[in-house]
């Protein structure tokens, strides 16, 4: 019985692509710790991480809720009204605009579509703080502000999601209905919308699950939402209040998704 | 004459009624969002002219900054290299312990799952926020800051990874006698490896994004040259903060989609 020699050359160069890529990877890293300035840790690390666990353990409770409009349930009420906002928006414009960035099979050279997709991912390119900061110079610190710079933010990762469906999407029923002599109107409602209807829907949940992330930020830089009262609340090192805040931002994000992730399973 | 018949649609059907309700309560939510948000468009058309200038200035950027930004760059990068590479030395064990597919008890993946979710919720603008309270303003933080978020995203990813792996070469290997160590490296590793690397490269894509507005709250890096030159309406400056964490961005998510393809 014999084995299969690896030819020689090609083991060779194996062995030599390791070492190079080996190289290379030390040189990044070295470059890295070389050239990094590491700003020293403060010396009240300790005590500040002690009281920071102490209020996430003795948050406020009396914040939940009070009416007054500033409480952490209608902040996080703003929030998801910002990230739906947002959502909605960017999910109707970018329809058709997939489809001026998708591939379509009959043309040659895809000018619409190249600049599409240029278009983008030179908005994706963005980072949703940045537009805000922007946009709360056009209309004014608030969630006007953050609903715009999500919307905008979200248009280029769905756009680019959509228009990927919309090419890998099956023709065989759009095939069908052109042969036995529908309209290309016909052909479009009966056929290829509601082909592709389910795999919008479960990107614009996943949509939505990642802007009710980023509107929780907003408040930061001031477009409105729950990053607010908790860039407040850490500039007045009121750890009991950041507690409370923290923990109605994981409990609002791990529903949302659950919600969506049940919807998008259904949906598949 | 004998005519084939139509199938009928029953009445839910044929009038669209769940698509309906759902569309109808949609609009109710987007309404119910648009009053709590305050949105008003009148105010873009009073403030346009501000928004002008600020368009205005941008569009002329003064490229003299350039060289005041260069450092900071370098830093975000490096940063986001190493965040990246911190949180996947940690991320690797925890996905054992959550993938479903090792024998190991319920109990043990269930709460690592559910740590890693909620390692998962922060967002990193949050976190760098917070622990700039913790360790001071600077890069540090931004490396711890970056290290959590993605020790939260590749676990979940490697832990997919490792769900997917299948076991018969690994299983094939033992009855012919090879060592644990010879199993994981010859029947394991090339399994995942190239996942694995891929989903870092992912990972490090993502976090230089991050890291570019990480400085906003003080965790280093180019995000505080963007709030000084803002906050002293310095738009022309500005407008080469955003260009520069575009070009950056652009030249690493080009290098890593190389990289990715060439892995598969």
């Amino acid at each position: 019985m014999t084995i299969p020699k690896i030819n020689e050359k090609q083991k060779r160069r194996d062995r030599y692509s390791w070492i190079v890529w080996g190289i290379i990877i030390i040189v990044i890293y070295g470059w890295c710790f070389s050239d990094m300035k590491f700003s020293h840790i403060q010396e009240s690390a300790g005590t500040v991480s002690k009281s920071i666990f102490m209020g996430l353990i003795h948050p406020d409770w009396a914040y939940i809720y009070n009416g007054s409009g500033e409480d952490l349930v209608s902040q996080l009420i703003m929030t998801l009204a910002i990230a739906f906002l947002g959502t909605i928006i960017a999910a109707i414009i970018s329809v058709p605009f997939a489809f001026f960035a998708s591939r379509s099979k009959n043309s040659k050279y895809n000018v619409t579509s190249k600049v599409g997709t240029f278009l983008l991912t030179a908005i994706r390119a963005f980072p949703e703080i940045v537009l805000a900061i922007m946009f709360i110079k056009a209309v004014g610190p608030g969630s006007f502000a953050g609903v715009m710079a999500l919307g905008i933010h979200s248009i280029g990762m769905l756009g680019k999601l959509f228009s990927e469906s919309i090419e890998e999407m099956n023709h065989s029923s759009e095939y069908s209905i052109v042969a036995a002599g529908g309209s290309k109107p016909q052909v479009f409602a009966l056929s290829t919308w509601p082909t592709i209807l389910p795999a919008l829907i479960s990107y614009t949940l996943y949509s939505f699950e990642i802007s009710v992330r980023s509107a929780s930020i907003l408040g930061l830089v001031g477009a409105g939402g729950i990053g607010a009262p908790m860039i407040m609340a850490l500039n007045t090192r009121n750890w009991p209040r950041v507690g409370i805040i923290l923990f109605g931002i994981v409990v609002m994000v791990m529903v949302i998704d659950g919600c969506s992730g049940y919807i998008r399973k259904k949906l598949v | 004459m004998h005519t084939s018949e139509v199938p009928r649609r029953s009445f839910v059907k044929k009038y669209h009624i769940k698509g309906m309700i759902v569309i109808a309560i949609l609009i109710v939510l987007f309404l119910y969002s648009l009053k709590i948000c305050g949105v008003d468009p009148s105010l873009f058309v009073s403030n346009i002219a501000q928004f002008g200038v600020l368009i205005g200035q941008m569009s002329n950027p003064d490229w003299s900054y350039f060289s005041f930004i260069w450092d900071p760059l370098v830093q975000t990068v490096q940063m986001a290299i190493l965040g990246t590479t911190i949180g996947t030395i940690f991320a690797i064990p925890a996905a054992f312990l959550a993938a479903r597919n090792l024998d190991h008890s319920k109990v043990v993946h269930g709460t690592s799952r559910f740590v890693l979710d909620i390692f998962r919720t922060l967002p990193s603008l949050l976190l760098a926020a917070i622990l700039v309270a913790i360790f001071g303003i600077g890069p540090t933080t931004g490396t711890i800051t970056l290290a959590i978020f993605s020790f939260g995203m590749i676990s979940k990813l490697f832990y997919e990874v490792l769900e997917t792996v299948d076991m018969g070469p690994a299983e094939a290997m033992k009855a012919s006698g090879a060592s644990i160590i010879q199993i994981i490296r010859l029947a394991i590793i090339p399994q995942i490896a190239g996942q694995f690397c891929s989903f870092f490269l992912y990972t490090l894509e993502v976090n230089v994004r991050s890291s570019t507005v990480l400085g906003y709250v003080g965790a280093g890096g180019l995000g505080l040259y963007l709030q000084q030159t803002i906050d002293e309406f310095n738009y022309s400056e500005t407008a080469v903060v955003i260009l520069a964490t575009f070009a950056t961005v652009l030249v690493i998510d080009i290098l890593s989609n190389y990289l990715r393809r060439k892995l598969q």
